[in-house]
């Protein structure tokens, strides 16, 4: 009984607490006992709220739960009660979710591989010896090993893409402006946007209809909610024209990935959608606008952390955070100001416009979320700039402030890929509609890990 | 662009953080590094293209001026390494320079 709950996907789990198959203190003690076996193993959760009412998810730990410690991974921050909740955690409590855990990240969400989270890296199920992508590394290995119905996750540059590819979940980024970020402790905060991670492409629609729309406090949210309607999304895609961006298959795509990926593209044909070659020509320069642009956002963002009204002092950063500040202060810094930052924000137009023009040809863009598969823990940790190419494909989306979804394709290396879908902003719902119609064609989603 | 020792120092005290002799080493070189890579933005022509610095399309955001619930006193400073009578205790900005009125 307790292994056939936690497999149920948020949908299924709904209909079946309505059909009164199981009632909620049953659904909790079946997460909560799943938990207590394997959370020791996989290092997934930093807080655990043993609760008997309410449908369980798991919150990455860089948003706001009144009441409940709150650190982004940081020892900083290791102390800290928020004292209000974020938008997002009021929303989803008005449809009767609970936090069942505060989920693993790297530090103030800095990092693609949960290994910069202070409180010890994330296993990821599939193999203990390898990461689970980043930031949202918790929150992508809570809901691979169903250890919460489904998470929330933050993506700067690709976070909780890059995670859902290296675990094999749904992961989907939200149009920039579509959910609030009020009460997610900001990493850049033109970037930043939280989104769900879950079982299955309805349930990702699911819960961004819960969490999107208009608020208050904060003034770059538009007024524009998801709706997902009561038909559920449309399987049927006839027609559709998917671009295929022949940047996205270039050097450092590991042949693995592309074979699965392409198969995955082949699959879309198959199904009705007409392929066409689409070119995204600034992509190559996506990561180094990136970091400009964001380590400036950060070098303002962060001086926040005085150890004042909140917090301990700034010695208590961890080496990519105060990489990250340097590197924004600097840019930033008398001198250098057009070259770097007037200039990344130039480029940053650019990239944009390769998607306005591309989506002029096609409805959606799909290509791979990750150059590689789950890499090996510690391997990368030692080099920066190899860690900030692994989002060479994420960070393009994350400029342009489009939506964005890694969705299961297959394996490679016995390790799961994604399937990238990239929309027109504000237009999540053709990227859901695309895998859905994928998901339901194929049984990725359904493989599972031997825990 | 390489950025030296005595650059990263500076760039450390801008940015409030104190780094020990290693890491000023550690972030001197890995920042290096870094910039080399960005310098590779210097190969796009931007000279006819305008910023771009928010992608929500939203701008002059405003609502009515008018009072709504906030955090308490309490809640506010619950947080607060150090507090006194209500307020949080910080360092002296203006420090007393002897021989000043």
């Amino acid at each position: 009984m307790t292994n056939n709950i936690t497999k149920l996907t948020l949908t299924e789990t709904i209909e079946a607490l309505k059909r009164k198959e199981f009632s909620e203190e049953e659904l909790n003690q079946a997460y909560l006992s799943k938990i207590d076996t394997l959370n020791p193993k996989l290092n997934i959760f930093l807080e655990i709220q043993k609760k008997s009412r309410g449908i369980p998810a798991a919150i990455k730990d860089c948003i706001l739960t009144k009441g409940t410690k709150t650190t982004a991974g940081s020892k900083i921050l290791s102390n800290f009660i928020p004292p209000y909740n974020a938008t997002v955690i009021d929303k989803l409590s008005e449809q009767g979710v609970s936090v069942i855990g505060k989920a693993n990240c790297d530090e103030f969400t800095m990092g693609s591989s949960g290994e910069n989270s202070a409180f010890g890296p994330t296993k990821n199920p599939w193999d203990l010896n390898k990461v689970p992508g980043g930031s949202s590394s918790g929150s992508a290995a809570a809901v691979l090993a169903d250890l919460c119905t489904f998470a929330l996750g933050t993506d700067t540059g690709g976070s909780i893409r890059q995670p859902a590819s290296l675990c094999g979940i749904v992961g989907l980024k939200p149009s920039y402006g579509r959910v609030s970020r009020y009460g997610t402790i900001a990493m850049a905060s033109s970037f930043d946007q939280i989104g769900p991670m879950t079982k299955s492409v309805e349930d990702a629609g699911l819960v961004l209809d819960w969490i999107s729309g208009e608020d208050n406090y904060d003034s770059n949210c538009r007024k524009e909610k998801f709706t997902l309607q009561p038909g559920r999304l449309k399987a049927e895609i006839k027609g559709l024209k998917v671009g295929v961006p022949k940047e996205y298959f270039g050097k450092g795509l590991d042949a693995g990935v592309e074979k699965v990926v392409k198969e995955a593209i082949k699959k879309l044909e198959e199904l009705g959608a007409e392929v066409v070659e689409v070119n995204l020509p600034h992509t190559e320069y996506g990561i180094a606008a990136y970091y400009v642009l964001i380590t400036s956002e950060i070098s303002s963002n962060y001086a926040r952390y005085d150890g004042i009204r909140y917090g301990g002092t700034r010695d208590l950063f961890g080496p990519e955070v105060k990489r990250r500040i340097m590197l924004g202060t600097f840019a930033l810094s008398s001198g250098y100001y057009d070259d770097y930052y007037a200039k990344a924000a130039k480029v940053r137009t650019l990239i944009k416009q390769d998607f306005e023009r591309v989506f002029e040809k096609c409805d959606v863009v799909v290509g791979p979320v990750s150059p590689t598969v789950a890499w090996n823990l510690g391997e990368k940790v030692t080099d920066p700039l190899t860690m900030y190419l692994a989002d060479v494909y994420t960070v393009p989306a994350s400029i342009a402030g489009i939506p964005g979804i890694s969705i299961p394709c297959g394996f490679s290396d016995n390790l799961p890929v994604g399937l990238q879908i990239l929309g027109k902003y504000m237009d999540e719902e053709t990227i859901l509609n695309v895998g859905e119609v994928y998901e339901q064609a194929t049984n990725w989603r359904k493989e599972k890990p031997k825990l | 662009m390489k950025l030296t020792k005595d650059q990263v120092k500076h760039v450390a005290k801008l940015a409030n953080l104190p780094l020990t002799t290693e890491e000023e080493e550690r972030y001197s070189e890995q920042l290096s590094k870094v910039l080399d890579y960005i310098d590779q933005l210097n190969q796009v022509d931007t000279s006819n293209v305008e910023p771009t610095f928010n992608v929500s399309g939203q701008s002059n955001v405003m609502r009515e001026d008018e009072t709504a619930p906030s955090l308490s006193q309490d809640e506010a400073l619950q947080n607060a390494p150090k507090k006194e009578n209500g307020f949080f205790v910080t360092k002296g900005v203006f420090e007393e320079v002897e021989g000043s009125a």
